[in-house]
């Protein structure tokens, strides 16, 4: 081969790389084009604050899907939380143990099994012993999408310290449980902090969990026993449906919550570059 | 940095006896703070448990019957899997293909060609965006403007126009899934040693000559890795190829047609699922689903672990 040729080929395949990174761009801003053209002529201050309304009728919004999502992942970040955290400590503090090593796997584990499975589980085992569909179970559905991603940032932070902030608190004969709590942990906030972030994201983003838990509720439910709405819900149900109004509304409450996702990930992105401790 | 991590690794040796018995809580609060991966780990074994103890009456049932039986007839009690299966399969392998032209170059961009800079930063903002679109978003976007274009498509090659259909479903997943292969693989492309590739670039090899010859042979098993990612992803996506697949129960012969996935029919079914056989048939159908995509997912989890942990270091 020539070695102008071999220049041209170089050159070419340069080109085709930039045109298929062209196509998925183009994927993307056709997604979020039509969300935002379509959803954008929907979404003002009464779509937002007002209940849903039957066909035919002028108006209505999606109140009970932001309140019911909110309501869920909070709760579902109260249960995921904790335990997610202090698993990571324990994680990153004793790396070796076998308990450790078992605990890494159940994460993996975790991570990748399919957020419908995590459906069928919460299920089984919560809307069956409640003897019925309840907010309560999904946000139990997305603590369990949770917990992986906040055990995995926390370890890491955590990992990333640098040993001697630990031995300086040992060197004050500082107890080992005020180590952990006064030292490692504030020093690893923004890390954390990002983690909780993304996984609150994912799961107010999630629908096949809270397909079969929480259900979905036409009205605005504060009651975490009784069937509740959330927003990925109402995008299915709306998407389903014939109705030419009703898909207007899917577009609307589809925009709501990608901004509510993208306005949760830039904020991780935010919390962790600005509130980094640094050593 | 090396230090740091072999400091680390064995951290129980590190702190001197003397100080942990100065310590008194320090076993106690060890053993409470173990509480939580044990319970963490519990918890993933009971799932694994309760799924398998459901599904055994299943297995027991029916037998090989389910895995291979081709009707799905929950009003006369036929229980046969296989179309899911195979629409499982179907879809995600040609997701995975489709995805594959796209995720690679993506990869070969940012792990090659722009480590830095403005473009750079530009593309990772592309795939951090198209993975953090809600799955609810991308299946209603399918179904209002992707199936319509699926349409056309099935009209020039002469098929039944459904516009749901495997190809739909597939397309959509294909787009979904390129950000897991394409990170993964950029980041394998940076852990190239830069000596190797200067040396094929002192011989006086090109760009692309130094990337079919170099770069990609000695990262081929992460970029592997990643495409595994890709399809274990692709194998549990749920709501979008509900949404574009036309939900089917018949065992799919072309790729123009509705079919059905194992996560698909769980997500039509199950709340509906009122006989016992129909809602057990269904719990074994996602064990099986977990078995999958888990296995698939560890496993590239630890060919991607052993190459920065061995030579890629």
């Amino acid at each position: 081969m020539s070695l102008s040729f071999r220049k041209f080929l170089d050159r070419a395949f340069l080109l085709l790389l930039v045109l298929l990174f062209g196509v998925a761009a183009m994927f993307l801003l056709l997604l979020l084009g039509y969300v935002f053209v379509k959803g954008g002529g929907v979404v003002n201050l009464g779509f937002l604050t007002s209940m849903p309304k039957p066909v035919g009728e002028e108006g209505g919004g999606v109140l009970n899907g932001i309140v019911g999502s909110l309501l869920i992942s909070f709760v579902g970040l109260l249960l995921a939380v904790p335990v997610g955290v202090l698993t990571g400590v324990f994680l990153a503090e004793f790396p070796g143990s076998r308990l450790s090593k078992l605990a890494a796997l159940a994460i993996d584990v975790l991570q990748a099994t399919p957020s419908i499975v995590i459906g069928i589980l919460v299920y089984l085992w919560v809307v069956v012993p409640m003897r019925g569909f309840s907010g309560l179970s999904g946000a139990v559905a997305l603590s369990l999408i949770m917990l992986p991603v906040v055990a995995r940032s926390t370890e890491e932070t955590v990992k990333m310290l640098p040993p001697s902030l630990k031995e300086a608190a040992y060197a004050l004969g500082v107890p080992y449980h005020r180590i952990v709590l006064r030292v490692l942990l504030p020093s690893s906030f923004s890390g954390i902090a990002t983690g909780v972030l993304l996984s609150l994201s994912r799961a107010l983003g999630e629908t096949a969990p809270i397909l079969f838990t929480a259900f979905g509720s036409p009205y605005l439910v504060l009651n975490l026993l009784k069937p509740m709405a959330a927003l990925p819900l109402i995008v299915f149900n709306y998407a389903k449906s014939p109705y030419e109004v009703w898909h207007q509304k899917a577009w609307g409450a589809s925009l709501v919550l990608l901004v509510i996702v993208l306005v949760l990930n830039t904020t991780s992105k935010w919390v962790s570059n600005r509130w980094k401790v640094r050593f | 940095m090396q230090t740091v991590e072999t400091a680390r690794a064995d951290d129980d040796a590190l702190t001197p006896p003397a100080l942990k018995e100065g310590h008194s809580d320090w076993p106690s609060f060890k053993k409470f703070l173990g509480l939580f991966p044990l319970s963490t780990s519990m918890l993933v074994v009971g799932m694994a448990l309760t799924l398998l103890v459901q599904s055994y009456v299943v297995f027991r049932e029916l037998g090989h019957l389910f895995l291979v039986g081709t009707e799905w007839d929950p009003v006369y009690g036929s229980y046969g899997a296989l179309p899911f299966l195979a629409g499982t399969l179907l879809t995600s392998v040609l997701a995975l293909l489709l995805s594959l032209p796209l995720s690679m170059a993506m990869a070969i961009l940012l792990g090659e060609y722009l480590r830095s800079g403005l473009f750079s930063s530009f593309l990772q903002g592309v795939l951090e965006l198209l993975a953090g679109i809600p799955s609810i978003v991308y299946g209603f976007w399918g179904l209002m403007v992707l199936v319509p274009f699926v349409r056309v498509l099935q009209e020039t090659v002469g098929a039944p126009t459904f516009g749901v259909s495997v190809m739909a479903a597939s397309l959509l997943l294909a787009v979904m899934v390129t950000p897991y292969a394409a990170s993964v693989g950029a980041e394998v492309l940076r852990l190239v040693p830069q000596d190797l590739k200067e040396a094929a670039y002192a011989l006086g090899a090109t760009r692309l000559e130094v990337l079919l010859g170099v770069s990609l042979p000695y990262a081929r098993s992460g970029l592997f890795a990643g495409m595994m990612l890709s399809f274990g992803r692709a194998l549990g996506e749920t709501m979008a190829v509900t949404m574009v697949i036309g939900n089917a129960n018949r065992l799919p012969t072309s790729v123009w047609e509705p079919a059905s996935t194992m996560a698909s029919v769980i997500a039509n079914e199950f709340a509906e699922a009122v006989e016992e056989m129909h809602l057990l048939s269904l719990v074994a159908l996602g064990f099986l689903l977990m078995v999958v995509t888990v296995a698939i997912s560890l496993a590239s989890k630890w060919i991607i672990q052993h190459l920065a942990g061995g030579e890629g270091r």
